[in-house]
Formats: structure tokens, C-alpha cells, sequence
């Protein structure tokens, strides 16, 4: 009796680890997948673009999964932040080019104009956080129904006001003269602008780390993520601390779809529908609420979407869907979710 | 200082459509450990989460310390001096014991920090764990750990919700024997369905039976009356 008891734990075990050790093979070798069919250097030029992309996605996504893990609030005008931080940063970049910083300025004015794009998209942001959470989220807390509806609705919107005030086409988006072309690394070309996308990108993990780790703010978010009850009853005030989790999580959106605008080098009102269901499979992927989750997770996306639009252009998005659903088999919590 | 810490009026809570506390009225006088029993789903656990504003009550009222916590939100509550020790999950599996310590402590001054170089004391193993994660504790060492995190604040009442459970007849003696330290500082309500442990740190006890107060008394009167124990508590 307890032989069997004792053998059936053993195979539980067995097919735990097996799924554990699948999800990390699966995750790490997926990088060298695509090196069967392209040779070194266009794997090399495709890894870079893809950890570029992997590193915008973060952005978004990361802002998303602790809005979701710390109040269980699904947000899907994220998207939104993500437009009007593209818009916010495109009608910079237009004003600052009437006065030669953009096309023509010097590598000073570039980087200003960078960073200026960033902190009013950040600022942006924020506000447009704070609105949405005081205004809707904080009545929908504990219905994913309502959630869905009405962040809906908020999401078409905020699309909507953007074509008020921008008009409905697309635009070009102009990319600071510093950061246009390339530089030749041992023949793989490197996009400048990737490279700065990637320190961006891995500054803002770096730093959400810190944060996360090494304060006590840090501390109750991740505690909160875990269980909002207790950490309330420890004599903290979750609401109020999640109105600035949710209006960070939105400020890095809005910096997100700046990055992504300029790297991509146009807009649309509708951009931000996209960028969200990219960071719903980030997310899913990562495991709801991991910010390590979902770091991997967006390189994984990243990467997948690259090498596979390059040889098959049509299957890149799904095979990121594909990716999502072998994940969800082998790992139903996503690659860091608690079980 | 008055010699009631927290006082309940007929208090009734709801949760969802369900009429769970009928009106339960209770004092708790300071200086004592106070015991809650009654069989299962008799409302105990209810009624430290109705105090704790966690299912706040819809009537009656909550007076802690001289103040009005009925309608108190439960970081409020947790402020103003209640340190509360849920019945399941109390620690955060994902943070490390430090973190846990630092999340529950509500002010880091220097008080704080020599409160919890005592909790050492009281609980030693806490120190060994002290970098590893509350996950990988054992459920005595996880329940300790819940216990000892309060204490760093200088609370006036811990609430604490059957701490014995799942734990080794030798570490319930144990435990009773800390919580006896602790109730010479701190007045306690504790829930507890382990008799033993409950006569070995309660004085005063009240009995709850579908969301009411049925009886209450002395912890040692009560080990004597063999028929209301086996009334209301199903024990012989
Ligand atoms: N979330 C809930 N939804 C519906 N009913 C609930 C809920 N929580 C508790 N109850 C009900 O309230 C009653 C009291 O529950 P409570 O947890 O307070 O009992 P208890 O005395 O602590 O029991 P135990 O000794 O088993 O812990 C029970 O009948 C229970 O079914
Ligand atoms: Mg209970």
C-alpha cells in the first residue's frame, strides 16, 4: 500500500521535474533553433532585433502582470498608455525638429531629444494612470467581468481621442540623427537605436529589481502580489499603494510606445491594441505577476517573432501563440507563477 | 490604560448573503490571554477577521483602546495596535524571513529593531532561517514565524487564530509556552481547538455556536465540566 503510495509520489515527482526541465529547455534553446535554416551573421543581426523588441515588450507587460498580480485587476487599456506614450513622444520629436534637434541636430541634441520624449511620455503616463485608476479601475476591484468591459471601453476611447486630437492616419516618426544607422560589430550591423532600445529596456529591469528588492515599498508589492489580505492586515494600505504601482505600470507603457515608435518610425491610433496582445502572451507566458517571468518571456517573444518573421513572415505572431500554449501545457502557472 | 482592550456589541457580519455572526458581544480584558472556542464553523476565525476589518461587520459595534474600529479599514486597524495571526497562509512564502520581519514592521526605529533581537530569543530557529525564503520553513516554523513578525511592534492585542494546527504535541508545548511569555506583555485572543494548549495560556473563554456567544467563563472551570465541553465542543 504504501509502496504504491510511495512510487505514484516518485512518478509525480518525476513528471514535475520532466515539466520543470522541459519548460527551461524549451526556453533556452529556442535560441539556437533558428540557426538550422539562417546562417551565423543573420542569426546574430535577428538575435539583436529580437532582444530589442523583447526589451519594448517589457516595458509594457511588466507593468501589466504586477497590475494584475498585486490587485488582480486586468487592465486591458495598457495598450492605451502604450499610444499615447508613441503620440506624446511623436509630437516632441515634431516640435523639437523645427528647431533642428531632431533630423539635423548635434549628438547632444539627440540625446536631449530622447530624453525629453521619455520623461514627458512617463509623465504622460502617470497622469493618464492616475485618472484611470481614481475614475474606473477602483470600482471594478474584484470583478474581472467589469474589468474587462470597462478597460474595454476605456481602451477604445483613449484610441478615439487620439484621432480627435492627431487624426486618424498613420505617421512617419522621425529618429534623432545620433541614433539613426548602424554601427558593424564583426559584420553583424547594429542598428544604433537597438542598442539603446536594450539599455533602456535593461536599465528599467534593473532598476524595477532594485526597487522591488531592496525597499520596503518593494517589499509589500511583491508581499501584496503573494496575498494583498495579509499584507493589509500588516498595516499597509494596498489601495493606495496600488495607485502607484498601476500608475507606474502605465508610465512605463507610455515610455514603451515611445521607444517602440521611434525604433519602428511610425504610429498609429490603434498601435496600442497590438502592443497589448503581445504583452497578454508575455504575461501568460511569464506567469502572472513575475517580473523576472516576464523578462524571460519577452526576450522569448521577441526572439521567436524575429526569427520566424524572417524566414516566414505570416507565422510570426502565431507562432508566439504556439509558443503561449506549449508553455501553458508543460508549466500552467507560466515560467515563474506560483502553482 | 482601561482594563477592557477591545469590546464587541452585538456584532453581526455577513459575508456574501450569508448570515454568519448573529451578534456576538465580547470583552477582552487586558493582561490576559482570552480564549475563543467551538466546533468547526462555529464563527471563531469570523469574528478575529470581523475585529481585523477583513469581513467588517454590517451591525454592533468594535471599540478598541477606547476607539471606534467598527467601519476601520484593516491597515488602520493593524496601526492603531492589533497584530493579527491569520488561521491559514499568515506568511509570505515568496519573501524571505528578514522580509517578512521588515513588511511587518510598522515603524523601523530603534524600538522595533531591539523588540525583535527578543523575538530571537523566543524563537530561535527564526534567526537560522533569516535569508531563506518563508516558503521553505516547516509549518511550525512558518507559524512561529507569523507569531514572531507581530511581535515587533509594540501591539496592544494579537489576535491569533488556531496556532497548534498541524503542529507536533512538542511543538505545541512549546508554543504555548511562548505565547505564555508573550501574554505578560501583550494581551491575547486566541482561537484554539486544541483544549490542552488552550488551558495551558487561556484564562477567560467564550464559546461560540452558529455565530453566537453561548457560554463563557474560566479556562479552569471549564476543564471540569465535562458536559458543556461535550455540548458545545464535542470533547469528553
Ligand atoms: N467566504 C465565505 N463564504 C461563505 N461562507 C463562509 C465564508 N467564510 C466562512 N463562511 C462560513 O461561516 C461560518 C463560520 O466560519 P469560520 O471560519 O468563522 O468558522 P470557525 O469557527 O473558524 O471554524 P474552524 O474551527 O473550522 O476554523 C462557517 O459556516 C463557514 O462555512
Ligand atoms: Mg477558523
Amino acid at each position: 500500500m504504501s509502496n504504491v503510495a510511495q512510487s505514484a509520489a516518485l512518478e509525480l515527482n518525476g513528471s514535475q521535474n520532466l515539466k520543470k526541465w522541459g519548460g527551461w529547455i524549451l526556453g533556452v534553446g529556442i535560441w539556437f533553433l533558428p540557426l538550422l535554416w539562417t546562417d551565423l551573421t543573420t542569426y546574430l543581426v535577428l538575435t539583436v532585433a529580437g532582444i530589442t523588441m523583447g526589451m519594448l515588450l517589457f516595458l509594457t507587460a511588466s507593468g501589466f502582470t504586477i497590475i494584475l498580480g498585486l490587485m488582480d485587476v486586468i487592465n486591458l487599456a495598457h495598450g492605451a498608455f502604450f499610444a499615447w506614450g508613441a503620440y506624446t513622444g511623436f509630437t516632441a520629436l515634431t516640435l523639437l525638429n523645427k528647431y533642428g534637434w531632431v533630423e539635423t541636430g548635434s549628438l547632444g541634441q539627440s540625446v536631449g531629444s530622447i530624453l525629453i520624449c521619455l520623461v514627458l511620455a512617463l509623465a504622460i503616463g502617470w497622469v493618464l494612470g492616475v485618472i484611470l485608476e481614481w475614475l474606473l479601475i477602483r470600482r471594478t476591484y474584484g470583478s474581472h467581468l467589469k474589468q474587462i468591459l470597462i478597460t474595454m471601453g476605456a481602451a477604445l476611447v483613449m484610441a478615439e481621442i487620439i484621432t480627435i486630437f492627431w487624426g486618424p492616419n498613420d505617421e512617419v516618426v522621425q529618429t534623432p540623427a545620433a541614433f539613426t544607422g548602424s554601427i558593424d560589430v564583426f559584420d553583424v550591423i547594429v542598428e544604433k537605436f537597438r542598442l539603446l532600445a536594450i539599455l533602456v529596456g535593461g536599465a528599467v529591469f534593473i532598476a524595477m529589481n532594485w526597487v522591488l528588492h531592496k525597499t520596503k515599498l518593494g517589499i509589500i508589492v511583491r508581499g501584496g502580489v503573494e496575498n494583498g489580505e495579509v499584507v493589509q492586515t500588516l498595516g499597509h494600505n494596498i489601495r493606495r499603494i496600488f495607485t502607484y504601482v498601476f500608475a507606474a505600470g502605465a508610465a512605463l507603457a507610455a515610455m514603451g510606445g515611445t521607444m517602440w515608435s521611434i525604433y519602428t518610425q511610425e504610429i498609429r491610433p490603434d498601435m496600442g491594441e497590438e502592443n497589448l496582445i503581445f504583452a497578454l502572451i508575455v504575461v501568460v507566458i511569464g506567469g502572472m505577476g513575475s517580473v523576472t517571468g516576464c523578462f524571460l518571456a519577452s526576450l522569448m517573444v521577441g526572439l521567436a517573432f524575429n526569427y520566424v518573421a524572417f524566414s516566414a513572415p505570416t507565422l510570426a505572431l502565431g507562432v508566439n501563440i504556439m509558443i503561449m500554449a506549449v508553455i501553458l501545457l508543460l508549466r500552467p502557472s507560466g515560467l515563474m507563477g506560483r502553482d | 490604560m482601561p482594563d477592557t482592550v477591545l469590546t464587541l456589541e452585538g456584532v453581526q457580519t455577513f459575508i456574501d448573503q450569508h448570515h454568519i455572526l448573529q451578534g456576538v458581544s465580547l470583552e477582552v480584558p487586558a493582561g490576559q490571554a482570552l480564549v475563543l472556542l467551538g466546533r468547526n464553523g462555529a464563527g471563531k476565525s469570523t469574528t478575529l477577521r470581523t475585529v481585523m476589518g477583513l469581513t467588517p461587520a454590517s451591525r454592533g459595534s468594535i471599540v478598541f483602546d477606547g476607539a471606534d474600529i467598527t467601519q476601520a479599514r484593516p491597515y488602520e486597524i493593524a496601526r492603531a495596535g492589533i497584530g493579527f495571526v491569520p488561521e491559514d497562509q499568515a506568511v509570505l512564502y515568496t519573501l524571505t524571513v528578514e522580509e517578512n520581519f521588515r513588511l511587518a514592521m510598522l515603524s523601523e526605529d530603534e524600538a522595533s529593531f531591539a523588540r525583535q533581537e527578543a523575538v530571537f530569543e523566543l524563537f530561535p530557529d527564526l534567526k537560522k532561517f533569516w535569508k531563506s525564503k518563508a516558503g521553505v520553513l516547516s509549518g511550525g516554523q512558518k507559524q512561529m514565524l507569523a507569531i514572531a513578525r507581530t511581535m515587533v511592534n509594540d501591539h496592544k492585542l494579537l489576535l491569533i487564530d488556531e496556532p497548534s494546527k498541524g503542529l507536533a504535541p512538542i511543538l505545541v508545548d512549546q508554543l504555548a509556552e511562548s505565547l505564555n511569555q508573550i501574554k505578560s506583555h501583550t494581551t491575547i485572543v486566541l482561537v484554539e481547538q486544541n483544549f490542552h494548549m488552550a488551558s495551558q495560556v487561556g484564562q477567560d473563554y467564550y464559546i461560540l455556536d452558529d455565530g453566537l456567544v453561548v457560554h463563557q467563563g474560566v479556562m479552569s472551570d471549564l476543564a471540569q465540566d465535562h458536559e458543556l465541553k461535550q455540548k458545545y465542543l464535542g470533547i469528553a
